[in-house]
């Protein structure tokens, strides 16, 4: 199983590790006995139905909340995170950005926030309230924050949920951009097209359980679990009804 | 009848009046800048701090903000009177003791108000700022900040309750002509006296004070929702 989803090429430097991790709300059990390293490489990306734990999961591994039963250990000194539905500050774009590097205690001078937003693409509205952006605007927005505090890892909450396909694209070429540069990904996503774009490895969660983890090729091709199964085959049972 | 003289009164300047003008905006200027202080602070505190007994106290601040200006000035009265805890600092018919009438008359009315803004701000930037491991200065600074718009109206408002009140500071200012007395409290002694255009004088020119106060209000708001979104 172990030398299934590492990569040939990964470097082998843990950032992240979980072991038997538990969320409960209440009676809730939201996640249960989740174990996993992330290290070093392409990007990890989190699969699973609604209500799977997704959202969870991030959460626990970037240290929102804490486990209720086992450890979450993490190199909590440059994570970044982008929900699904960012929150902008009442203030310029620029003025997002400069926030984003004083709390992370990097020098917010123009040339950073100037390079942070070219980064995105957003340089030409540096000076708009941010709040008035459109909603693919405002998650490039929230990768450029993101992305200006220099994480090791980068989380993504199903960061494109609610986009259309043009920035949907753009937000999906910054991160393989970000990756490329070395800053490792890990995104939730219910969309499986975009999983096959973007994932190295995926992990697949159902009922709060980690139920699969395997390189994306091995995945897609050949899905171990039932469950994993189950899934993609409902998006090909979809597609063809779409298209006749 | 009685109106001409009034504007005559306010186009001329009659120096008493003007007086009592100066007065009047200068005592209320300054308790609402005292209880602007202690208001947001205690807004920002009670907003971001959890403890035992906090909900008491929000409910607590809630009812103060209606607190009756007689019973201010009433308490305000017997803590400064000679015999008072206070008393010997002497303060008893003064502007100071006005001020500290208005300033408790409004830090309530500032705190609960701000309380709830900052709140609900806070809200909506908790998940953001825990991500970016927002230190806890900066977390109240930018919330301050953010919120700058909806807490300077808060301020107008609570300048604007002061200003109107008379009960207090005719208690513990006295009206002592040419040293404590204000606006509101010559429009009562006037038109006992039935010195109408004086009173009527005042009226107009407090009312006109409240309609800029308010206008600055909703300018505020305006340039907010267009600059800040
Ligand atoms: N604060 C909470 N209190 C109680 N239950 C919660 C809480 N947060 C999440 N849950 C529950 O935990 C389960 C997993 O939620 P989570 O948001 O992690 O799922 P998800 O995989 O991200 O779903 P989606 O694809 O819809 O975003 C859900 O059943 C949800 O109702
Ligand atoms: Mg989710």
């Amino acid at each position: 199983m172990q030398d299934r989803w590492s990569y040939k090429d990964a470097a082998p430097q843990t950032l992240l590790r979980l072991y038997n991790a538990s969320l409960r709300y209440g009676a809730v059990d939201v996640l249960q006995d989740v174990s996993l390293e992330i290290s070093a490489g392409g990007p990890v990306i989190l699969m699973g139905p609604n209500g799977s734990g997704k959202t969870s999961l991030l959460k626990l591994m970037m240290g929102l909340v804490a486990p209720s039963a086992g450890e979450v250990h993490c190199a909590r000194s440059r994570v970044s995170f982008v929900f699904q539905k960012s929150v902008m500050l009442r203030r310029s774009v620029a003025a997002n950005v400069a926030f984003a590097l004083q709390a992370a205690g990097l020098p917010a001078n123009d040339k950073e926030i100037h390079a942070a937003l070219a980064q995105v693409g957003l340089s030409y509205l540096a000076q708009r309230p941010a709040r008035r952006l459109s909603g693919g605007e405002q998650q490039r927005l929230a990768l450029a924050r993101a992305l200006s505090r220099n994480p090791a890892i980068l989380f993504l909450d199903e960061p494109t949920a609610s986009l259309d396909p043009a920035q949907t694209k753009a937000v999906e070429d910054i991160v393989m951009a970000s990756a490329a540069l070395g800053v490792k990904i890990v995104m939730s996503t219910h969309d499986i097209g975009q999983a096959r774009r973007l994932a190295s490895e995926v992990l697949f969660l159902a009922g709060g359980r980690l139920v699969e983890r395997a390189a994306a090729e091995s995945f897609f091709n050949l899905p171990e679990s039932p469950e994993a199964q189950r899934f993609l085959a409902g998006d090909l049972v979809i597609s063809p009804e779409v298209k006749s | 009848m009685d109106e001409p003289s009034a504007f005559q009164l306010i186009l001329s300047g009659d120096p008493q009046l003007l007086a009592i003008v100066r007065l009047s905006l200068s005592v209320t200027l300054a308790a609402t800048l005292v209880a602007g202080v202690l208001g947001l602070g205690l807004g920002a505190c009670l907003a971001l701090t959890r403890f035992p007994g906090r909900q008491g106290l929000v409910i607590a601040l809630n009812a103060l903000m209606g607190l009756p200006p007689v019973v201010v000035g009433l308490l305000v009265f017997l803590a400064l009177s000679r015999s008072g805890p206070l008393g010997f600092l002497g303060l008893l018919f003064t502007p100071q003791a006005m001020i500290i009438a208005q300033t408790i008359l409004i830090t309530p009315i500032i705190a609960a108000l701000s309380r709830q803004v900052i709140e609900d701000l806070w809200a909506e930037y908790k998940d953001e700022f825990t991500a970016m491991d927002v230190p806890g200065a900066m977390r109240v600074r930018a919330l301050l900040w953010d919120a700058r718009f909806s807490l300077v109206t808060i301020l107008l408002a609570g300048f604007g309750r002061a200003a109107a009140e008379v009960g207090a500071v005719m208690i513990v200012g006295g009206n002592i002509e040419g040293f404590t007395r204000m606006m509101t409290t010559s429009i009562a002694l006037e038109t006992s006296k039935g010195d109408l255009p004086l009173a009527i004088s005042l009226g107009i020119i407090l009312i006109a004070i409240m309609f800029c106060v308010n206008a600055l209000a909703w300018g505020v708001r305006q340039w907010s929702v267009r600059h800040a979104g």
